[in-house]
Order: structure tokens, then sequence, then C-alpha cells
């Protein structure tokens, strides 16, 4: 096949990839010859043989949303017997076990609460900037910022800006999901649109400020769409270049009113992990995804195009929600980068390293 | 044709090797586990297999039968056995109460029972018979394949009758054929540090190829990720192809890796997901001469396994739906998958499902009527 041979060529000669390749390459191409392309391309990025990862604690502030994305086992209604806040006191605790574990950042999101004002998630960050200065906080993602916006009426770049004010770092890539409107009608109607998600970002970057991009894949999602995804990304990194990596996961349909797609397991992860890797030319890390994926993928990912192991999450309460629930420590994510013949390094949000 | 992202691989004359189908040397072997070019190693590995079986990949309906986990033996690796009746979580079936739990899979078109149990210390050798009769007369299309050569070998010292007299009662009471357990790893210096009790491994091709002569097919495992050299797996998978040269008795080598929980080498951790794929592929490369090449899922999680479809494997096993060994020893992948996920995992891998029977004939389907 003419077109395929050309996409792995110009992939090995590391020229930027069309869309049409894009889609070739994840339709038609070898999953072994994908692994190796994007091995090539991370090793050409990084070609000291480390892999990084981050001692981070993930904490989801409330379950409370409006939002009813249809893919979320996490949420609960207002007023359900399970809705919660967390207050001062409890978030602190939390992040006392992190510290004692060397731990650096928090990654901090939550539902859609219906009628917490700014001021109240500026009491947050200020609470954790006066008394845990040391720990960056990696919160909010961009549904969550523009539902904040709505709730104020303000403009978005106004919300991260008070926010960044008040103690917010970074700004993690959740809710990217697939960035397709008619993908996003599908799973979660009532949530930021493709341009609203990149709208965020980019204010973010404006303000000097550094985030993540994310993709959720494996439910209503064609391969074009998943290409067209990468393609806004890519065109946004080339206009801000904020993006410190790419994080992409399977669906996790247990639990959710998705719950009939079936649940993907790792050959399309594989493989989508490695067409990202040589997509996304302009940013500089793929995080493995042992959260959805397990640690054995995880590892094997480090073969694909994957250079950093991600964070040690401490808890996990969204993707467990659905059902699918994998730890790993930072001994254990070690462990896993040395067996795969790797050197470990600690990271920052800036993915420097810092030490261990 | 080698692909040219692989010519600069230092596999490339392996590569070269398994695309003009010759048979890999012992240092083969040794390079084709160090590399860590994973992906050179599933492209060639994937070559084999598809040059066998297309884009086919096998599964079944089957069910475990651990009739008891009690066991004279205390192998380091083991977090299923109990050493008598009194210890706690041990059990014991009856032949009924065997019957009893696959009742219910009576004419559901299972195609065959996986038995296999401890070295039980007094059951007598009439259980065995009778249990393998009993199955063969309740669910008379199910295939049996049971009792790991180690369970056998025992059986020829209880009742002090030769294998070939042993395994020919048990082909009488119904045996099928023979599963590939108790292989673990062949080199005595391993079996001496984690399993010294138990038969060696002469005594394991003993077992198999006296049923191989009596046309009874068996299977071969290798327990991989203790404390084993990549030598002493080459040596492991050579000595079984040389057998497989004389025999052709082997129907499939499945590689399993090493769980690390409630047992005695839990702190060597578990294998990567990396080795549990080069165990595949380079069992599928040496084995030039065994058909197929199982992913148990049930070992490896069915993400894994879904991977090793493409890096060497063509069969996930079955639908197994109670499985004590493993999860004894911390597995957390579920006890069984119905017929449905396993083809659905098998697409998704861009392969096509086809059930087959114990002996990896396809099942020819009853057309449904519309």
């Amino acid at each position: 096949m003419k077109a395929l041979e050309r996409a792995y060529e110009k992939a090995a000669a590391h020229e930027r990839l069309s869309r049409e390749e894009g889609v070739t390459l994840l339709e038609h191409g070898d999953t072994h010859i994908l692994a190796a392309l994007a091995h090539q391309r991370r090793l050409r990025l990084h070609p000291e043989p480390v892999v990084t990862y981050i001692v981070e604690r993930n904490i989801n502030y409330t379950n409370s949303c409006v939002t009813y994305c249809r893919f979320c086992a996490f949420y609960r209604r207002p007023g359900h017997a399970e809705e919660y806040v967390l207050s001062h006191a409890q978030l602190g605790q939390k992040i006392e076990e992190v510290l004692e574990q060397g731990g650096i950042q928090v990654l901090l999101q939550g539902g859609h609460h219906p009628d917490l004002p700014l001021t109240w998630y500026e009491e947050m960050l200020r609470f954790l900037r006066t008394n845990y200065a040391m720990v960056n906080v990696h919160g909010f993602s961009a549904p969550e910022i523009e539902h904040i916006a709505g709730l104020e009426n303000m403009p978005v770049g106004d919300v991260i800006a008070r926010l960044r004010d008040a103690g917010l770092g970074t700004i993690p890539g959740g809710g990217a999901e697939i960035l397709v409107d008619r993908v996003r009608e599908i799973l979660a109607p009532l949530k930021t649109t493709s341009e609203g998600w990149i709208d965020v970002h980019r204010e973010a970057h404006r303000l000097g400020m550094r985030s993540t991009a994310t993709m959720m894949f494996g439910h209503a999602e064609t391969l074009a769409e998943r290409v067209e995804h990468l393609e806004r990304l890519r065109r946004l990194q080339d206009e801000t270049g904020g993006f410190t990596a790419f994080i992409l996961w399977t669906f996790q349909p247990q639990n959710t009113a998705m719950r009939r797609y079936p649940k993907l397991e790792s050959h399309q992860y594989l493989r989508t992990a490695s067409v990202s890797r040589l997509y996304l030319d302009n940013v500089a890390n793929l995080q493995a995804s042992w959260v959805t994926q397990g640690p054995r993928v995880a590892e094997i990912s480090l073969r694909a195009g994957v250079n950093d192991m991600g964070s040690t999450m401490f808890e996990e309460n969204v993707v467990s929600a659905a059902g699918t629930t994998y730890r790993m420590n930072a001994e254990q994510i070690e462990r896993s980068i040395r067996l795969c013949g790797f050197e470990p390094r600690r990271r920052n949000v800036y993915y420097e390293e810092v030490a261990a | 044709m080698i692909p040219v992202v692989f010519r600069t691989s230092g596999i490339r004359d392996l590569l070269e090797k398994a695309l003009a189908g010759e048979r890999f040397s012992r240092e083969d072997g040794v390079r084709l586990f160090l590399t860590d070019d994973l992906a050179a190693l599933g492209w060639a590995a994937n070559l084999a297999r598809e040059r066998r079986h297309g884009d086919v990949a096998y599964y079944l309906k089957n069910r475990h039968i651990n009739y008891s986990n009690i066991c004279k033996y205390d192998c380091m690796f083991c977090s299923f056995f109990r050493s008598s009746h009194e210890a706690e979580g041990a059990w014991e079936w009856s032949v009924d109460e065997v019957l009893e739990h696959v009742a219910p899979y009576k004419d559901s078109g299972l195609r065959e029972f996986h038995i296999v149990g401890g070295v039980h210390p007094d059951l007598p050798f009439s259980y065995y018979t009778d249990l393998l009769a009993a199955l063969r007369r309740e669910h008379p299309g199910v295939a049996l394949k049971a009792f790991t050569a180690i369970e056998i070998a025992y059986f020829a010292e209880l009742t002090g009758r030769s294998l070939r007299e042993v395994l020919e009662a048990l082909l009488e009471a119904g045996l099928d054929m023979i599963p590939g357990g108790g292989a673990e790893v062949f080199a005595d210096r391993v079996r001496y540090k984690v399993c010294r009790e138990k038969a060696d491994a002469d005594r394991w091709f003993e077992v198999h190829e006296t049923a191989h002569a009596l046309g009874i097919p068996t299977n071969a495992t290798l327990l991989y990720g203790h404390i084993e050299t990549v030598e002493e797996r080459v040596d492991h998978l050579l000595r079984l192809r040389e057998m497989q040269d004389r025999t052709l008795g082997l129907k499939s080598y499945v590689p399993l890796a090493f769980h690390p929980e409630n047992n005695r080498l839990e702190k060597l951790g578990a294998p990567t997901g990396a080795d549990a794929l080069r165990n595949v592929a380079v069992g599928r490369l040496l084995l030039d001469n065994v058909d197929h090449v199982k992913a148990y899922w049930i070992m490896l999680g069915i993400q894994v396994a879904q991977l090793a479809l493409a890096w060497g494997a063509d069969d996930l096993d079955g639908t197994v739906t109670w499985e004590r060994i493993y999860h004894m020893a911390g597995a957390k992948t579920p006890e069984g998958m119905t017929e449905e996920r396993l083809q659905q995992v098998i697409r998704e891998a861009g392969r096509i499902p086809v059930e087959r029977d114990a002996f990896y004939n396809a099942v020819e389907r009853e057309a449904v009527p519309a």
C-alpha cells in the first residue's frame, strides 16, 4: 500500500504527518512498525535512556456535578446521598500524606458543583498556598474553569487569572475526551465544546501557564475523529507551545450510561499511543496510562513512544468508579522503569528533575 | 522484506532468519530474549504466527476443575497448596462434589475440563480414574484434559505401576489430553531451589513422551519471571523442541508468568509486561515445530494477552469460569469471561475469533436459524 509506505517514510524522517497520514497509520499501520517508529521519535526527543514520573496525589474536591456526562461513573447529582465537598481540614490531611511520601504536587479536580462561587475556589487555593507552599497545584480541567466562568458570568481568562493569583500552578488536560463536537454531543451534551476546551488552554498559555492535554478514546469516535483531536492539539501547540505532555486513555464503560460500549483493551491503546507520539511532533512528553491499562501494559508502552510513567496518584476515584483499579507507588514505578531497561527519574510538572 | 525501520535493529540478522524460516540456535534464542527491541521481536514472532494461522485467533469454552489444593509438595512459587486437610483454606472434592460443581454445564457447549490439583497425600488412584469416568459419563462431549506430569508421576509412585500402565488406566477411564503444567523451569539448578520435591525434568519428559507414544496429546509450559536465567529459558525451549522433533505430541506452548503474592518468592515482584511479550514471542520463534502458542489470559491479564496476539500467540485459552491457582497468587483478572467478550477482545486486536475444541480443531457451528 503506497499511502502507508509513504506515511512510514515521513514518520521515519521526522516529517510532519497530515491528517490523512495519521488515519492511514491508525487504520492500516503494522503494530510493531508503529511502535518502532514512535520509539525512534521518542529517542530523538529524549535521547537519554530515562523514564520520568512525578510523586503527585490525586484529589477530587467534590463529586457533585450538574453536567451528567454519559461516560462518567464518578459524579453524583446535587442532593444525592453520596454527594460530598471536601473541607480544608480533609484537604490538609490528604496533603500531609503526600508530603510524608515525598510528594510535590496535587492533581486537584472535581465535578461541576452547581453553586460554589469563584471565591470558594480561591479560598481553597489560598489555604493550600498558605499551608503547603511547596506543593504545586495542578488543578481544574478546562470544563471546570468554563463552568465557574459561566456561574460568575466572567470571561474564562479572568477566571484563570484569579485562580492563578490565588495559587493555581498549572492546568490538567482533563475533559478533552474527543475534541470533535459530534462525539461530545453523544458523550456529554452539557459539557464544554471542543472550541471551549481549546480556548481555556489558549488563555492559560497566554497567561504564561503550562497545561497538559488528554484524550479519552474507544467509545463513539471514528479513527478520523481521533486524528482530528490530535490535529486540534497540534495546532494550538504550534500557536502557544504551552502543553507539557499528552496523556491518552481508554474509555472505561462499567457503571456508566455508556456501559453498552465494549471496553477497548490494549491493542488499540498501544497503536493509538504510537501514532499520537508521531503526530504530536510538537509536544515533548507522552505519558503512560497505567491507571487504565495497568502496570504491565504501561511497561510495554515504554517501547512504543511513551517516555513518562505519569504520577503516583495515591488515590484514584474516577476510573475506579468505572470498575478499573490499578495502583502504583513510587517504588513500583521505579522498579518497572528499571526492569524495562531505563533509568527512573523523578520530575516536577515542568519535567525538570527533582531529588528523590 | 525487512521493514525499513528494523534494518538498523540489533537483531536484524535474526529477523532475516525468521523471514527465511530458518531454525534458531541456542545463541539466537539468548539474543532474542536479551534484545530491548521489543517491536522487532514482535514483528518476527508475528511473521511466524501468521504463516501458521493467518489472522485466526482461537478460544474455547472450558471450565477448570481444581479438585483439591492439598499437596505433598511445597513449591516456593505456589500460593495454592495447603499441606493438610486441617490447614486453613484446604479443600478436597469427592467425585460427587465435582459432578455437582459442573452439573450446570451439561449440554452447554463446553469443550474441555481442565483438571489439575495438588499432589494429594492420601487419595487412592481409583479416585482419579473414577473422577474421569464419572465426568465422561455425565459430560460425554467434553474433552478431559487432566493431571500434570507431576500428578501422573506421583500416581506411578503411589501405585507402583509404570508410567505407561498409569497412563493406560487413565486413558481407559476417559483421559483425552495432558496439560503442560509442572514443567516450571527444567534446569536442575532452578528446580532444586524452588521445587526440589516434585518430579524432575527427566521425569516430566518421560511422562510426556509416554503419553505421546500412547497417542495422548499434551501441552508444555514455562514458569518464567522468578530466579531463572535467560539461558535456562532457552534451554527449556530447546529441550521441548528436541522432544517435539521426535514425537510431535505437543499441541501448544504456554508461557506462564510467575505471580508473586501469598508465596515465599513474593519479594521478587512480578515480571514486566515486556517480559510477557518476550516469552510469547521467543517461544513462537524457537518452537518451530509446535503448532500453537497460548496467551493464557487468566495469568497475563486480558490486556497483555490481547497484545500477545500480535507478539506470536494464536490462542487465548478459554472462558474458564473458575480458577484458583493464579487467583490465590494475586491474579486480578476475573475468574471467567463470556464467549462474547473473548470474541470482542480478539476482533479488536484485528484477528478473527475461531472457537476450537481441546485439540485445536475449529468447532463447526450449526447455522443459527434466522
